[in-house]
């Protein structure tokens, strides 16, 4: 299972994305379970709304921190996403 | 209160709402005290919307709705609503008996994230006679149900001697109702599981088998459904890290309204737990004798104190420490270092006797009955 560079990427309908004011970051919760995520994850995962591929988050991302050269590191995170259920291709 | 604001606590991030002991099920491994049928009084509705709100303020973020059964709560709905209002993620741990489609649907509007059945055994016989009540085909309805309506679901089985030998049909009955996790609980030997011990605890062999069965599977089933196994710590010989550390993380609130540390601590002595109809969630966390008597390393005693691998496991369980040595502030027997340990095996040996015997013990069923007279 790998990502798909040309489908758009949507957050796990079975998973919760949210910020946690106590601990000061988002988390991402599901049954009887949560990670906390570090900014850079986060950023990511709220742009996996199902109407964005790879290509179409990584550009938005360079743009939003005014950088370049995010694509390893962002499909890579994307992989891990998959592999643990957290974001869905159709 | 006794006890001193330790500013270092951690808050609570798991509240368990224990919102009754009553169950239309008897399963003689329930996770309730075996003298339950003595706490008849319930918390009212605004007493529980107030501990959620307490405990969410402080940092629970996760919410089991628990029991007994909960929803024998006819103000279920209106808690789940109000939780998710407060941001937490609300997990309801049932037995699937008496929730109808109309409720599933009731329930997700209301906010409910997810639904946890229970399923006692892969054929119809083994689940009722656990159960002690006719419920295995509407058990299955109800995964079904849950599913239809989107929610994730977690199917959880009890494994124990009556069932162990179903595994690989525990197995394909999960992935068959579509549960996108199944949790393989090995009982925990408290409460009612403790009483009846004899005749549940499976011996080494049947463990091992069944553990490589479920192994196998995790691996045919991956990205698809996930599988928890909850180890049988009578067969390790270290200790479980019981409850991430006591009073760091978790919180539990028993029907009526006293505040533990973890859902077993009702059995141990002189804890003098707190009740949430006196203080405040934030009280009990950081100031209770009870949150505060096995929080760090410092309560320790030997073989505990000096070993290099407290930080890892805490000493393990201070139930299981209470329960087999009697003593609530030794190292858990379970632990190979352990003065104890040797009761361990005393366990195994008893329970594999008995399963020879001809006239094997019968089980005790948890039921007001039986828990009028263990208590």
């Amino acid at each position: 299972m790998t990502v798909n560079p040309d489908k758009p990427i949507k957050f796990s309908s079975l998973h919760r994305l949210q910020w946690e004011e106590a601990q000061q970051k988002y988390i991402i919760l599901y049954p009887e379970g949560m990670v906390e995520l570090n900014q850079s994850s986060a950023e990511i995962l709220k742009l996996c709304d199902g109407s964005r591929n790879l290509a179409q988050i990584v550009s938005e991302l360079e743009l939003k921190f005014a950088t370049s050269g995010l694509t390893n590191d962002i499909s890579a995170f994307l992989e891990v996403a998959l592999k643990n259920g957290w974001i869905q291709q159709n | 209160m006794a006890g001193s604001n330790k500013i270092s606590n951690t808050p609570p991030r798991w509240l368990l709402a224990e919102l009754t002991y009553a169950c239309p099920l008897q399963c003689p491994y329930c996770a309730n005290p075996v003298d339950y049928a003595k706490y008849q009084t319930e918390l009212s509705t605004e007493d529980w919307k107030r501990v959620l709100t307490q405990a969410r303020k402080m940092g629970a973020v996760q919410l089991g709705f628990s029991g007994g059964e909960p929803l024998t709560r006819k103000d279920l709905p209106e808690l789940v609503k109000h939780a998710r209002d407060l941001g937490y993620y609300s997990n309801l741990i049932t037995s699937g008996y008496g929730l109808t489609e109309e409720k599933i649907i009731q329930l997700k509007e209301a906010g409910l994230d997810h639904i946890q059945v229970s399923i006692q055994a892969s054929t119809q016989e083994l689940n009722d006679h656990i159960a002690g009540t006719t419920s295995f085909q509407h058990k299955k309805e109800v995964a079904h149900l849950v599913k239809k309506h989107g929610y994730p679901m977690v199917l959880c089985v009890v494994i124990h001697r009556e069932n162990i030998h179903q595994m690989a049909q525990i197995l394909e009955m999960a992935e068959e109702l579509g549960a996108d996790y199944l949790e393989l609980a090995n009982t925990q030997y408290y409460g009612w599981a403790h009483a009846n011990r004899d005749l549940l605890l499976p011996t080494k062999e049947q463990f091992e088998q069944a553990e490589q069965i479920a192994q196998a599977y995790k691996e045919k089933v991956a990205g698809k459904m996930k599988i928890y196994y909850v180890v049988p710590d009578f067969y390790e010989d270290r200790p479980k890290a019981c409850m991430n550390g006591w009073g760091t993380t978790f919180l539990t609130i028993a029907p009526d309204g006293v505040a533990l540390p973890c859902h077993s601590a009702r059995e141990l002595p002189g804890l003098d737990c707190p009740n949430i109809k006196d203080y405040s969630i934030e009280e009990i966390w950081n100031e209770s004798k009870a949150f505060n008597l096995f929080r760090g390393l410092e309560w320790m005693k030997e073989p505990c104190r000096s070993c290099d691998e407290k930080e890892k496991d805490f000493g393990g369980c201070r139930c299981q420490a209470y329960l087999l040595t009697g003593d609530m502030y030794n190292a858990d027997p379970v632990c190979s270092k352990s003065p104890d340990h040797a009761v361990i095996q005393q366990a195994i040996d008893s329970a594999a006797k008995n399963a020879l015997a001809a006239d094997e013990k019968p089980l005790i069923f948890r039921n007001s009955k039986n828990s009028r007279l263990l208590s």
